[in-house]
Parts: structure tokens; C-alpha cells; sequence
């Protein structure tokens, strides 16, 4: 395996049991997935399909119960909570739904807080989130409080932040669910746009043409992987550009 | 994070909102001014009252006549007349290794007059050596002559506010004023001593020679002093002139061995030592209440950290899940409740310093700020901000950050 086809994401029979009380709720039941460099990935499912406990998994939030996952080589299945932060820190770059920018704070100093966790110096800072705001197309609002800006430009200060610490890999919690249908075509067309660059990116979706934007569509259901299809798509669509 | 971004975050935690923020940091800035303020009060009456036991002297003994078993029934101090003058003259004969000068003093109400001009003061009895032992110069005219003091002449050295109050801008020196009703030449003026260790004014006093005041004032033949002032020759032979007067006395009074004194020794240092006793006691209860203002305070700082937690819930874990170990989110909130009670204890100083000089102005109290203790406050201070953010900035630093993203 070269290393530009090296799998960022490798699940080796991945399970989580959640311990409710006495009862035992599995969540996730023996689960393996390879997510290669440079692949788009969509995870559909319907609520309660162990779609979020893998992305959990994946963004090192959480530890298997059994299995073993590996990201970007490393393998995170027993890390400890600390030693989880840093790899979330540097490998991963997460967009949640909901945004998730911290208020009444510039977008600038917004995507500098995970820099902020790794340490690095202020100037330096500084222009690596100003160099991601201006890969999502918004160097003209450093400024901006996100009370100021509309839900796309939100979204994109949130996928600026997950792109400033440079990761291997990007997750994507319904990037597009508090998007109408307009903005999330744009949103969506900067993954893709990003994903042409390298990046992997790895997106959870129920909206099937959401889905269908991405190279590979990975299904669960009751805790299983139920389907893996990779799609030939033509990326020239003009309501994508 | 950086200490810098740690104080910088928690500054704009804080300004985000400052209504929350301020009623958090009152307990502190209450507690720290109150802290400041009476510290400054107790060390100012310590300064005051050292620089007044110092100009009092600290060569100083007071004997008093004391009390005496009497056919059973033991009297008050100063009951029975058990000092008498040649007491004094034997100290001073037979002393002076340690002594450097005993003074008789009795003292007396009474009116003088001169002129149109009359003024209730202070009569004090005594000799010359008296003002050897409060170390008081004459700033006009002379001394009493050994003459005087044995023949009862009628002469005075009168005080800086008698001789306002008689004379006002006139010299008084060789005018006779009258004491009572016995015509009296003043040969002297006492140099300005101003105010005592109690408030009086010191220098509304006439002095005369002990034999004056005792025969033509008074009244009466009898040789009883009512205390003989002496002075020892350094604050070091303090003690052993103490001693020697002790046994002294005890010899020239026919005491038995075992019997208790009749008269009574007393020098400054232990009274000073008392009276810093006193002040030690209150400085200490002070102290306790400024210590329980600072831990209510320090609670208050704790409640608000414990709601800003649980109402920043989802700022954790968004800071977690992009790269904030448990360890940096505690280090935020601790040095978010630092800084509350850093700024709180700023501005405590700042009250605290103002109320003092306010209080010193409107009470007319000598007042000492010290920086080293403002200082010592404000760690003080920040120490209990450390304090009391640990538990809820541990809180923060353990939430699940799945759990911390989820919440609503």
C-alpha cells in the first residue's frame, strides 16, 4: 500500500456497548470500514443506526468497547482522554451541525483556537487562520462576530477552524442540516472542492443527493454496515460548480 | 494554552458578561478593602502610639505608692501615703550606677490669672530633675534654683497653652501670674511638647517647685509624693534600676522579707508591651473578620464559576473536541475565577485605600496604607479565586465532550 493510498480510517470490528444502569444497550455490533486518503465518504442511517457512535469512534471522542480503529495510521482504541485531545487536535478537523463557533468571538479568533491547544506562537496563529478563511472564501470577515454572519458564512468559519491545524482528515456531523437547500450547494461544493485538494472527508447525512455528491456511500442500520458503494459521479454537474 | 491566551480568554469570559461578572467579584472587593482598611487603621494607631511611648521615653519608671495591709484589711493602690519625698533624695543619693534622675511629682487643679485673662490647667509639682526625665527643655527664661525648691518660693514654668491663654503673643517671663490665690512669678517657658499618649495636651501645664505646690497650694506639711518619675540612664539598665529602687524602697520601708511591697514599680515597656498585647487582640479579631468576608466571597466566586460551567457546557466541548485536553479547559476556568478575584481584590484595594483616607480625614485617625500588605492582600485574594474555581473549573475539565457538544 502506497502511501497515497494509505487508509486514514481503519475499523477492525468496531463495537460499543453503552452501559445504561444495569442494561447493556450495543450500539455499535462489529463493524469494518477502510477509508482510504482521498475519499469522500457519506454515512447514512436512520436515528439510533450506530451512524454517530462510528463517528464518535472515528473522532476520537470515544473508545470501542472491542475492535480496534485506526486513524491515520495511529491506532486510538485505548488512548487515554489527554493523549484523544491531541490526536483530535492535529488529525482531525470536525463541522458540526449546529456550527458550533463560540459567540461574541471574531471568526478569526474562532479558527485560531485549535491552534490555541497545539501551542502555537500568536503571528503564526494568526496568519494560518487568516490563510483558512481565505480558503473558504471569507478573508473579508475576519471580524465578524458570528451573530454578524449568515449560516453559510458560519458554517464555513467552522470548516475554516477544522482546516487551520492542516488534518488528515475531516468529519462532518449534517453539515448541511441547518442550511437551506441553496446554501448547503455551496457548503457542500467546498468539501468537494476540498476534497479535490486531498483531503479526506468523511460526512454524515440522511438527504440522499447530499449523499450522492460524495464518491462512496456507507449505509447502517441496527448497529451494522449494511451497504458500501462507491459511485462514479460527474463532478462537472453545473448546479455543483 | 499559553498563560497569556489563558488571561486573555478568561478576560472576555468575563466581559461577556459583566453584570454577572461584578456582582461575583463584590464579596471580594468588600472583603479586600475591609482587609486594607483596617489594617491601615491598627497599624496607624501602633505607629501612633510607638512614636508617643518613644517621646514618652522608654528610660522611664513610674513609682506609686501602693497598698498597704493594714490591721487586715488591704487598701487600694495610693490609699496610705507610703512614699515620701526623702524616698526620692535616697534613690538619687544612692543610685545613680542606673539613675539618672528622680523627680517627686503631686499634681492639682486650679485657675490662673493674669490680667483680664483666666485659664483652668494643670498644677504639677515637682523639681527640676523632672524635666531631665521627660527630656522637656526650657524654650525661655531659667530653671527652678535648689533654693526655691527647698524654700516653697513662688515661682513657675508654664506650658506652651497657658502662656497662649494668658498671654497670647507676649513674652510671660518675668511676669507674676496668680495661681489660685497665691501670686506667682513665672521664670520660665516650657519648650512645646504637644499632644500625650492619651490625647491631652501636654503642654497645658504649670510646673512649680514640689514644696511650692504642696505647702501654699495644697496645704499640707506632710512629705507624701503622690509618684516619683525616674528615668534610667539607657533603656538597658531599665530593669536593674528597677530592681535597685525595688530593694531600696523595700530596706527604707522596713518591709520583712516575703512581705509584699507598698508601693508600686512600673516602667514603660511593660505598658507598652501590654498595650501591644491590646492592639494584638484586636488587630487578630480584625483579621478574623476580614479573613470570613474573603472566604464568603471566595464562595461567591465559586457559585458564579459553577453556573458559568454548566451554562458553558457547550463552549467545552467544542474547545475539547477540537484539540482542548481536560488540563487546558481547567487551567481556563481556574484562571478565569483567578482573575474575578484578581480584579476583585484590585478594586477592593482601591476602595479599601480610599476608605482609609476618608476614615482618617473625617476621624482625625493616623492612618498607614502599606503597599506590602495591599500586595499580600491581593495574592491572598487570588489564591482564594484558585480556590474556589477548582471544583467547578474540575467539573469542566472532566465533561464528556459528546455529552458537552449534545447539550442544550
Amino acid at each position: 500500500m502506497t502511501a497515497d493510498t494509505a487508509a486514514v480510517i481503519r475499523a477492525i470490528d468496531l463495537a460499543k456497548t453503552y452501559r445504561m444502569g444495569d442494561v447493556e444497550v450495543p450500539a455499535l455490533k462489529g463493524v469494518s470500514l477502510e477509508v482510504l486518503r482521498g475519499e469522500m465518504v457519506a454515512v447514512m442511517g436512520p436515528s439510533g443506526s450506530g451512524k454517530s457512535t462510528f463517528m464518535n469512534l472515528v473522532g476520537c471522542l470515544d473508545r470501542p468497547s472491542t475492535g480496534t480503529i485506526l486513524v491515520a495510521g495511529q491506532d486510538v482504541s485505548r488512548l487515554s482522554r489527554i493523549a484523544r485531545a491531541k490526536v483530535r487536535g492535529r488529525t482531525i478537523g470536525f463541522v458540526f451541525q449546529g456550527f458550533q463557533l463560540l459567540p461574541r468571538t471574531s471568526a478569526l479568533e474562532n479558527v485560531e483556537l485549535p491552534l490555541v491547544y497545539q501551542k502555537v506562537s500568536g503571528r503564526e496563529r494568526k496568519r494560518r487562520a487568516v490563510a483558512a478563511l481565505e480558503r473558504v472564501g471569507l478573508g473579508d470577515r475576519l471580524d465578524h462576530t458570528p451573530a454578524r454572519l449568515s449560516g453559510g458564512q458560519q458554517q464555513r468559519v467552522a470548516i475554516a477552524r477544522a482546516l487551520v491545524t492542516g488534518p488528515e482528515l475531516l468529519l462532518a456531523d449534517e453539515p448541511t442540516g441547518n442550511l437551506d437547500s441553496a446554501t448547503s450547494v455551496e457548503v457542500l461544493a467546498l468539501f468537494q472542492e476540498l476534497n479535490d485538494q486531498g483531503l479526506t472527508v468523511v460526512l454524515v447525512t440522511h438527504e440522499p443527493d447530499i449523499a450522492a455528491r460524495a464518491k462512496r456511500i456507507v449505509a447502517f442500520k441496527d448497529g451494522h454496515l449494511v451497504s458500501d458503494e462507491r459511485i462514479r459521479q460527474d463532478r462537472s454537474r453545473p448546479e455543483a460548480a | 494554552m499559553t498563560i497569556h491566551g489563558a488571561g486573555r480568554t478568561a478576560f472576555r469570559a468575563l466581559w461577556r458578561n459583566p453584570l454577572r461578572s461584578s456582582l461575583a467579584m463584590l464579596g471580594i472587593v468588600i472583603a479586600v478593602a475591609a482587609v486594607v482598611a483596617t489594617v491601615a487603621i491598627g497599624q496607624g494607631a501602633k505607629a501612633k502610639m510607638a512614636a508617643q511611648m518613644a517621646a514618652l521615653g522608654t528610660n522611664l519608671l513610674i513609682v506609686h505608692p501602693g497598698a498597704m495591709n493594714l490591721h487586715g484589711a488591704v487598701t487600694g493602690a495610693g490609699a496610705v501615703q507610703t512614699l515620701v519625698l526623702s524616698d526620692a533624695q535616697a534613690i538619687a543619693r544612692e543610685l545613680t550606677d542606673d539613675v539618672l534622675a528622680v523627680a517627686p511629682v503631686d499634681r492639682s487643679g486650679g485657675q490662673v490669672v493674669y490680667g483680664h485673662q483666666n485659664w483652668a490647667t494643670q498644677l504639677q509639682g515637682t523639681t527640676n530633675a523632672f524635666l531631665t526625665v521627660r527630656d522637656w527643655p526650657i524654650a525661655e527664661g531659667r530653671p527652678f534654683t535648689r533654693e526655691e525648691e527647698k524654700s516653697a518660693a513662688k515661682v513657675c514654668l508654664i506650658g506652651n497653652t497657658v502662656k497662649t491663654q494668658l498671654f497670647g503673643g507676649e513674652d510671660p517671663v518675668g511676669s507674676v501670674i496668680r495661681v489660685k490665690s497665691m501670686p506667682c512669678e513665672v521664670i520660665g517657658l516650657l519648650a512645646v511638647k504637644g499632644q500625650g499618649g492619651w490625647g491631652q495636651d501636654q503642654d497645658d501645664v504649670v510646673l512649680m517647685p514640689w514644696t511650692t505646690l504642696m505647702r501654699r497650694i495644697v496645704g499640707t506639711e506632710s512629705d507624701a509624693v503622690g509618684m516619683l518619675w525616674i528615668s534610667a540612664k539607657s533603656s538597658d539598665l531599665v530593669a536593674d534600676a528597677q530592681n535597685e529602687i525595688d530593694a531600696l524602697l523595700r530596706q527604707r520601708h522596713h518591709l520583712a522579707a516575703g512581705a509584699p511591697d507598698d508601693f508600686d514599680i512600673r516602667n514603660l515597656a511593660e505598658m507598652q508591651s501590654a498595650m501591644k498585647d491590646q492592639m494584638s487582640t484586636l488587630a487578630l479579631l480584625l483579621g478574623t473578620v476580614a479573613l470570613i468576608s474573603l472566604i464568603v466571597g471566595a464562595i461567591g466566586i465559586a457559585n458564579v464559576m459553577l453556573v458559568s460551567v454548566t451554562e458553558r457546557t457547550r463552549e467545552i466541548g467544542i474547545r475539547m473536541a477540537i484539540g482542548a485536553t481536560g488540563g487546558d479547559v481547567l487551567v481556563q476556568f481556574l484562571v478565569e475565577a483567578m482573575a474575578l478575584a484578581a480584579v476583585g481584590g484590585a478594586f477592593g484595594c482601591g476602595l479599601g485605600a480610599g476608605a482609609t483616607r476618608v476614615i482618617g480625614q473625617v476621624a482625625h485617625w493616623h492612618v498607614v496604607l502599606s503597599p506590602f500588605v495591599m500586595v499580600a492582600t491581593l495574592v491572598v485574594a487570588g489564591m482564594a479565586g484558585i480556590v474556589a474555581g477548582f471544583y467547578p473549573a474540575l467539573r469542566a475539565s472532566r465533561l464528556d465532550p459528546i455529552e458537552a457538544l449534545r447539550y442544550e
